[in-house]
């Protein structure tokens, strides 16, 4: 403390007391200017805990130190002079604390002494931070108040504050939660940093790095990314003797069971869970340098221990500090945050921010200067189907179909109730059935039971209704098979969105014709009554519209043909359409 | 004990243990203070074991300094590990170790030596280098030598720079060393606080503060432009406390000086300096005392002042450091020449 007190008389500005902000503003310009620059770490250990303490500056012009701080917190303390209230610098705080994902902020209301240590001051900070806040998903903000200059509510309680009964400071960090979901709870991965070959082993290959996430154990089938490459952790190797589980955290080295061509940068995966393959992401990027982020140029894209070039897309806009709201622009400058799109030369392996800090984050460099310029946060991968795990040997549609001898597609019968639709359908699918192709019925009073028996009949709830039924058939098609949809489906637009779905020949529109008479006169279930009753409303060609569909791929008259013929007819399209052999 | 943890956890919480238990008869008031400290944080290091998965504080640090340790030598074309024999370089040392096996550490270890050094410390270097099998690159700055250049004919200020700041320079430009690895602390010395894991130093081996990097998350930007270098400092987020802590925990050898013994020394401005050789001038009169002391830190015997101290052991030295009130460089005759002295240090090249 004797170089403090020194200091203290030279510069300090509390008189004969010593300044305590001496302590973490280091640097000589910044003593001299009385303001903290850089970002300074401090530590210190209590009886509960042991701190790491990242000293950030307030000012709107080094929130790229903020940022810095804020990168590897567990948790905030933002400070806010009671005698000026919450300021826009708080606010910038209070959003860059929530955009970096960190969850848990205290707020310490200092320069209570200048208030007199009144709770009137102290409420009134308290709830316009509070709000402002709130407006930024922060739920975990504690406001306490306390005076620098005799250490009030910083440990101990104050006595010139009886009104306030909450924690101190010092309290509040050492009870507050430190897990901050980057990634410690998810599913286990490890950038691999080197490969490790001694010379006195040569047919050692340890690959070297941290295990993020769970646990790795010995055993485990792995998939390395981006390559896809499937494996299994042969050994986990340290200094102290091999493991059979690390635990996420710690610095390791693996072998694979076969001698794998892995290298650094590569994503090692448990097989089960394994990272997301991308090159075009939507991502938050932090400014940080003097000249602006230029859409269209290039930078070097440091993400774990992977290098790429990323091309920016023009912005999509900027982030309000205060209020993280969206603010059209074209460039960032220095300490400014956006978002944009960012398309890399190669694929990389990745997760969301959100989900880990350790496979989410990146750094841009300028690829002249070298200079970290940016910090970003991946928020999705652009091309969705990319977002799935990208697999060496990739199993398509066309793969799945083809152990079937079969094209997947949808065959979609429409028309009138009491048309013959699900009679048919019945029919169509049995036949397919004996010749041998794999088929699933999808009957409107079926999926009406289930899937969508939150939905009624109104025009809305009939399109949503066709919508999720037009998805699922996707699916199914995507597994391979051929998909019978029997569905009043009235309206032409929902029939085109779902032929949009797929491939264009992978959809068969069938017209189940029948007129209204006829329909009505068969009416088995009673409904038409009912509907003319007026028990039920929108029934279809009652009081809500039937549109014909102007040119079906099959027209099937019920009125001229029996139901086995018009299941022949819709077979015989079927094998036209190639969909099926003849 | 969770399976996760490995031999450094177990022991540092029965080193606790064992420090407690050690210490049941001997208490005066200043060790209850001690005891009820190193008792209540021991739960960092030890409460954490209750969750199944969680690493304890040391497993922590030694994790982080591996990965920039292995981060620093995927970015380096020719590394070199600064060894200066102290505590903190045997912790990197070993940690480099760990980092890199069953292979050796992929780097030369370089010692610059003042060759005012304490006798004790050539001994140990010299031991060390041959166990570990890694080169060993002595580099002294020869020309300085010549001039007769020593801490008693030209004041700290000019023999440090000469000798250390300078002798540096000279070794990694005759080298060509691209990555230099330091074990400097951010917890030793204010300007410190602020310097980055990955320390960008121009062709010049100037520091420049506006130019550092902001280093985010656990990504360091490793790349540097034709002659620039980086200074590399795994040991960051080391206190003095944690380093003690790992030596005596992971049973890692140092130099016998840290701990106490009876030894001669001379006054010098409220400094204890050890009579180390009889190069040390003795005032007229002057008459080296003996007196039970060691060293919180290691430099130039007569620049490095001593500490009056029964802590023979390192469950001793762990207990005073858990006492201590004053900051470890508080010995360092070189930190004080004047306010901001090692910043300014630090801009011409020092570590």
């Amino acid at each position: 403390m004797a170089a403090l007190e020194a200091d203290s008389k030279r510069i300090g500005s509390q008189g004969a007391d010593l300044d305590y902000a001496l302590i973490l503003d280091g640097l000589q310009a910044e003593r001299e200017q009385g303001i903290t620059i850089d970002i300074a770490y401090r530590y210190f250990s209590t009886d509960r805990r042991a701190f790491v303490m990242a000293d950030g500056p307030g000012h709107e012009q080094y929130t790229r130190n903020m940022v810095t701080g804020a990168s590897t917190a567990d948790c905030a303390v933002i400070v806010v002079d009671a005698s000026q209230g919450a300021s826009i610098q708080t606010r910038r705080h209070c959003a860059v604390v929530a955009l970096f994902g960190i969850r848990r902020i205290a707020v310490a209301v200092t320069k209570m002494d200048l208030v007199d240590f009144g709770e009137e001051p102290f409420r009134r900070v308290r709830d316009e931070v509070r709000a402002f806040a709130s407006r930024l998903g922060v739920e975990d903000l504690t406001c306490i108040p306390v005076s620098g200059l005799r250490g009030d509510n910083v440990v101990a309680r104050s006595e010139r504050m009886p009104w306030y009964d909450g924690v101190t400071l010092m309290e509040y960090l050492e009870s507050v939660e430190s897990h901050n979901g980057d990634g410690d709870d998810g599913p286990a991965r490890m950038w691999v940093q080197s490969v490790i070959r001694p010379e006195a082993d040569p047919g050692f290959r340890g690959l070297a790095g941290t295990v993020i996430g769970g646990e790795l154990r010995t055993g485990q089938p792995v998939v390395i990314l981006p390559s896809g490459r499937e494996g299994q952790i042969d050994r986990i190797v340290t200094f102290d003797g091999d493991l059979e589980m690390a635990a996420g955290g710690q610095a390791i080295a693996v072998t694979l069971e076969d001698d794998t061509d892995v290298s650094r940068g590569d994503l090692i995966c448990v097989a089960d869970d394994p990272a997301g393959v991308a090159d075009q992401f939507e991502a938050t990027i932090v400014w940080m340098s003097e000249e602006p982020l230029l859409p269209g140029r290039n930078y070097l894209m440091r993400i774990g221990t992977r290098t790429a070039t990323a091309t920016v897309a023009p912005l999509k806009y900027k982030l309000g500090i205060d209020t993280l709201e969206h603010v059209a622009a074209t460039q960032l400058e220095l300490n400014e945050i956006g978002v944009c799109d960012l398309e890399l030369s190669t694929r990389i392996p990745f997760d969301p921010y959100r989900v880990s800090r350790d496979t989410g984050a990146f750094v841009l460099i300028d690829r002249m200067t070298l200079e970290t310029v940016g910090a970003g946060m991946i928020r999705f991968a652009l091309r969705r189907s990319d977002n799935v795990h990208w697999q060496a040997i990739s199993v398509e549609k066309s793969s799945r179909a083809a152990t079937k001898r079969q094209r997947p597609s949808i065959v979609w019968l429409t028309g009138l109730s009491g048309a013959g639709k699900s009679t048919i359908a019945n029919l169509v699918e049995r036949r397919l059935h004996r010749r041998g192709n794999h088929t699933y019925l999808l009957d409107g009073d079926n999926v009406r039971h289930g899937l969508n028996k939150d939905l009624g009949f109104t025009a809305a709830d009939r399109v949503e209704n066709i919508r999720r039924v037009g998805e699922v058939a996707k699916l199914m098609v995507d597994a391979g098979l051929i998909v019978i949809c029997s569905f009043i489906s009235p309206f032409r637009s929902e029939r085109r969105s779902i032929r949009c779905l797929v491939e264009p020949d992978e959809f068969i529109e069938v017209f189940v014709d029948a007129s209204l008479e006829v329909a009505e006169r068969r009416d088995d279930k009673g409904l038409y009554g009912k509907a003319r009753r007026g028990e039920l409303v929108n029934f279809t060609g009652i009081d809500s519209p039937y549109e014909r569909p102007e040119k079906p791929d099959v027209h099937l008259d019920t009125e001229l043909l029996t139901p086995d013929e018009c299941a022949d007819r819709v077979i015989e399209a079927l094998v036209e359409a190639g969909l099926i052999d003849a | 004990m969770t399976p996760t943890c490995n031999r450094c956890c177990a022991e540092a919480l029965r080193s606790r243990v064992h420090l407690l238990a050690d210490d049941e008869h001997r208490d005066g008031p200043a060790m209850l203070g001690a005891r009820k400290r190193m008792h209540t944080i021991s739960e960092p290091y030890g409460s954490e074991l209750a969750s199944r998965r969680a690493l304890t504080h040391l497993q922590r640090l030694e994790a982080e300094s591996i990965n920039i340790i292995r981060e620093a030598v995927a970015g380096a074309e020719n590394p070199v590990m600064l060894y200066s024999i102290g505590k903190d370089s045997s912790a990197m040392l070993h940690l480099a170790r760990k980092a890199f096996f069953p292979a050796k550490p992929p780097f030369p270890l370089m010692h610059i030596d003042t060759t005012w050094k304490f006798r004790d410390m050539y001994a140990f270097r010299d031991r060390i280098a041959a166990e570990s099998g890694l080169e060993l690159l002595v580099h002294s700055n020869q020309d300085a030598l010549a001039k007769g250049i020593s801490p008693f004919t030209h004041g700290s200020a000019i023999y440090t720079d000469a000798m250390k700041t300078e002798a540096l320079r000279q070794a990694l430009d005759q080298h060509r060393f691209d990555v230099a690895f330091g074990g400097a602390r951010r917890d030793e010395e204010r300007s410190r606080a602020k310097e980055r894991v990955f320390s960008i130093r121009s062709a010049r081996h100037g520091w420049d503060p506006k130019r550092q990097r902001p280093e985010l998350w656990r990504l360091y930007n490793t790349l540097k432009r034709p002659g620039e270098s980086l200074r590399v400092f795994p040991l960051s987020n080391w206190t003095e406390l944690d380093v003690w802590l790992y030596i005596y925990s992971e049973r890692i050898p140092i130099v016998p000086l840290y701990l106490a013994r009876e030894r001669p020394v001379v006054d010098r401005d409220g400094l204890l300096i050890m009579v180390d050789d009889d190069r040390l001038p003795l005032e007229p009169g002057e008459e080296p005392m003996r007196k039970r002391v060691r060293f919180r830190t290691l430099g130039c015997y007569p620049l490095s002042g001593a500490i009056e101290s029964d802590a023979d052991t390192l469950p001793g030295v762990i207990r005073e450091v858990l006492l201590a009130r004053h900051s470890e460089r508080q010995g360092r005759v070189i930190d004080h020449d004047s306010g901001g002295s090692m910043e300014r240090k630090k801009q011409e090249g020092y570590f």
